[in-house]
């Protein structure tokens, strides 16, 4: 019996009973769909974070006060002598521009409505550095910080829960923490980022914030250096610039650097782990129901057996040997494992697409993705499964006596 | 009476375990059958006229004893050995037909020579077989078409398509009415005339044996009587 002649008699034989093994096909086709469509929303996912974390801008980095396991005491505070030293092009030939940042949570309160949110005192540098861009109004600028002026450019988000909408309010007054400040801009919608919704925020010019609202121990103090690099490959070379200038100015001890230099790698890296992490987690749940397809399988196939002993009894009184059985049944149990595969890929891909559409109609750009790795995946696995739960009745057929088959009523 | 033996069997002993009880099936049974003979195999039942046949067809193994087939000895074959003995070497014809109902009579013909592994003519092969049962209008129907008739026919091409030492015919008119049943043996007889298979039926009716050449009948597990019939000692 060659292949062909295996595959057209299993079909045959598959035929004769549509209703069954319809039924049994659906499982795999469930498990396989599964499968394809939580691989897609993890990819989709991945790809939508890591987006969203190169949206806070490339080539950046971040600095922090206080070493990365808080394993140095007395950590000296980063300052803008620190920025200007890090700015400067022949002592730090790969960084492009620094920007200080100055945070606090403070309450915001215009037309009744109050929020509590943070507010960073920032340069005209970090708009670029951010990739923020300005919907309306200006963004802040260097008369902002010379004048130490009281303006605020704000997040979309801040602006609806203050003002009930974000356009048209450039020029409405606020209070942060009881100071009167006048919004001269607001920017377009960034969506969620690493350290929450990054439209939910305020920022006032770095002179005003340092002066009025953010009182620190040493007068020219930061809580945080945003350096762009100037180009992604330079970005370790970057790190180690910014390191050694850091560690030459705060006279630290080797191997006990009172910073952290984070780069935007760094935070991919982070992101890429959880999300392929919640990938497979994922896509193990759907491999289950995969399983519970197989089982389903096995059990027809056992079934099948069973009503089909007095055929086998005779096709092995014609001559047909151990292998011929196990090769005729195999085949039945792959077919069907492998239609539901077909199918199952199918409605994968139609699953993937109905979440798009539902994501996409609720505001949420997220692209859930097929890759081919998830398609040859499910197809390998259900086509193994097929043979695997399939091994079983396939076996026991093979081995039934001709005699007492041929005698079974 | 040839010197050309096709089946020799010597001191057959068969014991099934039934949970702890041993029953003999067969206790010592010797047979020698010629080659073209036609032979009936008689005996009440639990006589061990079916283990015999299991035997002698190759689908069972005796306890002890020693069998040989067309020159083949099969008694320590192991099953696949066995399967292909009883491919090349044993044409059977049951009771119930035994045809694959979902298939044509052509490929329920054909099904012998692919567990042969024979690809060349063997649709040609089994149509001829299907001609000379007369049923050369009838290939590409299916069991569930054919009257019962028909399909012991579909049955006889089947196992001479091999071109078998032996046909094993078990109760081959037992599920056909009187007139039907007389043109199946009628077949059988011509088939053995003209081709010279060997044909042994095994049969409780007297009437079907008496169309035989030789009679053997069991009981209780031994050979008890075999002997020419009328027509046989001709």
């Amino acid at each position: 019996m060659n292949l062909s002649q295996a595959i057209l008699e299993a079909l045959e034989s598959l035929s004769s009973n549509k209703m069954r093994s319809g039924l049994t096909v659906l499982g795999i086709v469930i498990g396989v769909a599964a499968v394809i469509a939580m691989l897609a929303v993890g990819t989709g996912a991945q790809d939508s974070i890591t987006g969203s974390i190169s949206g806070i801008g490339t080539n950046l980095l971040f600095v922090f006060r206080g070493a990365p396991d808080d394993s140095v005491q007395n950590s000296k505070p980063l300052t803008m002598q620190d920025a200007a030293a890090i700015a400067d092009p022949f002592a730090a030939p790969s960084v492009q521009m620094v920007a200080p940042v100055i945070e606090g949570g403070f309450l915001i309160a215009a037309a009744g409505e109050q929020v509590n949110t943070s507010v960073s005192g920032v340069t005209p540098d970090f708009f670029p550095l951010r990739n923020f861009v300005i919907a309306e109004g200006e963004p802040i600028t260097e008369e902002h910080l010379l004048g130490r002026a009281s303006v605020a450019v704000i997040g979309p988000e801040l602006a609806d829960s203050l003002f009930g909408r974000h356009d048209g309010i450039v020029g409405e007054d606020l209070t942060i923490n009881g100071q009167p400040f006048r919004v001269i801009g607001v920017w377009e919608a960034k969506g969620g980022g690493m350290f929450g919704s990054e439209d939910n925020r305020a920022l006032i010019p770095f002179t005003t914030a340092q002066t009025r609202l953010i009182q620190r121990r040493t007068r020219d103090q930061v809580d945080m250096l945003l350096v762009e690099v100037v180009d992604s490959e330079s970005v370790p070379q970057a790190v180690d610039e910014v390191s050694s200038i850091l560690r030459t100015r705060h006279r630290t001890d080797v191997g006990a650097d009172d910073f952290t230099v984070f780069s935007q790698q760094d935070f991919l890296q982070t992101a890429a782990t959880i999300t392929s992490v919640l990938t497979i987690f994922l896509g193990g749940i759907a491999a289950i129901s995969l399983l519970v397809g197989g089982i389903g399988i096995m059990n027809i196939m056992l079934v099948s057996v069973t009503e089909r002993t007095k055929e086998i009894g005779l096709r092995k009184a014609l001559g047909a040997r151990k292998r011929d059985i196990l090769i005729q049944f195999l085949t039945e149990s792959s077919l069907l494992s492998l239609f539901g595969g077909i199918i199952g890929i199918g409605f994968g891909w139609l699953i993937a697409f109905i979440v798009e559409r539902v994501a996409l109609a609720s505001g949420t750009p997220f692209y859930p993705r097929i890759g081919i790795d998830a398609v040859l995946l499910a197809t390998i696995f259900s086509a193994a499964v097929g043979l695997f739960f399939g091994i079983y009745p396939a076996n026991r057929a093979a081995n039934l006596e001709p005699v007492e088959a041929l005698r079974y009523e | 009476m040839t010197e050309d033996w096709v089946v020799v069997a010597d001191d057959l002993v068969k014991t099934y375990k039934m949970g702890e009880m041993e029953v003999n099936a067969l206790q010592g049974a010797s047979v020698k059958i010629g080659r073209g003979e036609v032979v009936s195999i008689m005996g009440p039942s639990g006589s061990g006229k079916s283990t015999m046949m299991n035997i002698i067809g190759c689908l069972d193994r005796p306890t002890s004893g020693s069998y040989m087939l067309d020159g083949e000895l099969v008694a320590n074959m192991t099953d696949d050995q066995l399967a292909s003995v009883r491919n090349r070497k044993v044409g059977f014809v049951f009771q119930s037909f035994n045809l694959l109902s979902r298939q044509t009579a052509l490929f329920n013909v054909e099904l012998p020579l692919r567990y042969a592994g024979q690809v060349e003519n063997r649709r040609q092969r089994a149509a001829d077989a299907l001609i000379s049962v007369g049923l050369g209008d009838r290939m590409t129907h299916r069991p569930t078409e054919l009257s019962g008739g028909q399909q012991q026919r579909v049955a006889i091409a089947r196992a001479i398509v091999n071109e078998p030492a032996i046909i094993m015919a078990d109760e081959p008119t037992g599920n056909l009415d009187s007139k039907v049943g007389k043109e199946i043996m009628s077949l059988l007889l011509d088939l053995n005339k003209q081709r010279g298979t060997t044909l042994i039926i095994v049969t409780h009716d007297p009437k079907i044996a008496e169309q035989t050449q030789r009679v053997i009948r069991l009981s209780d597990g031994v050979v008890e009587d075999d002997g020419m019939t009328k027509g046989g000692a001709q």
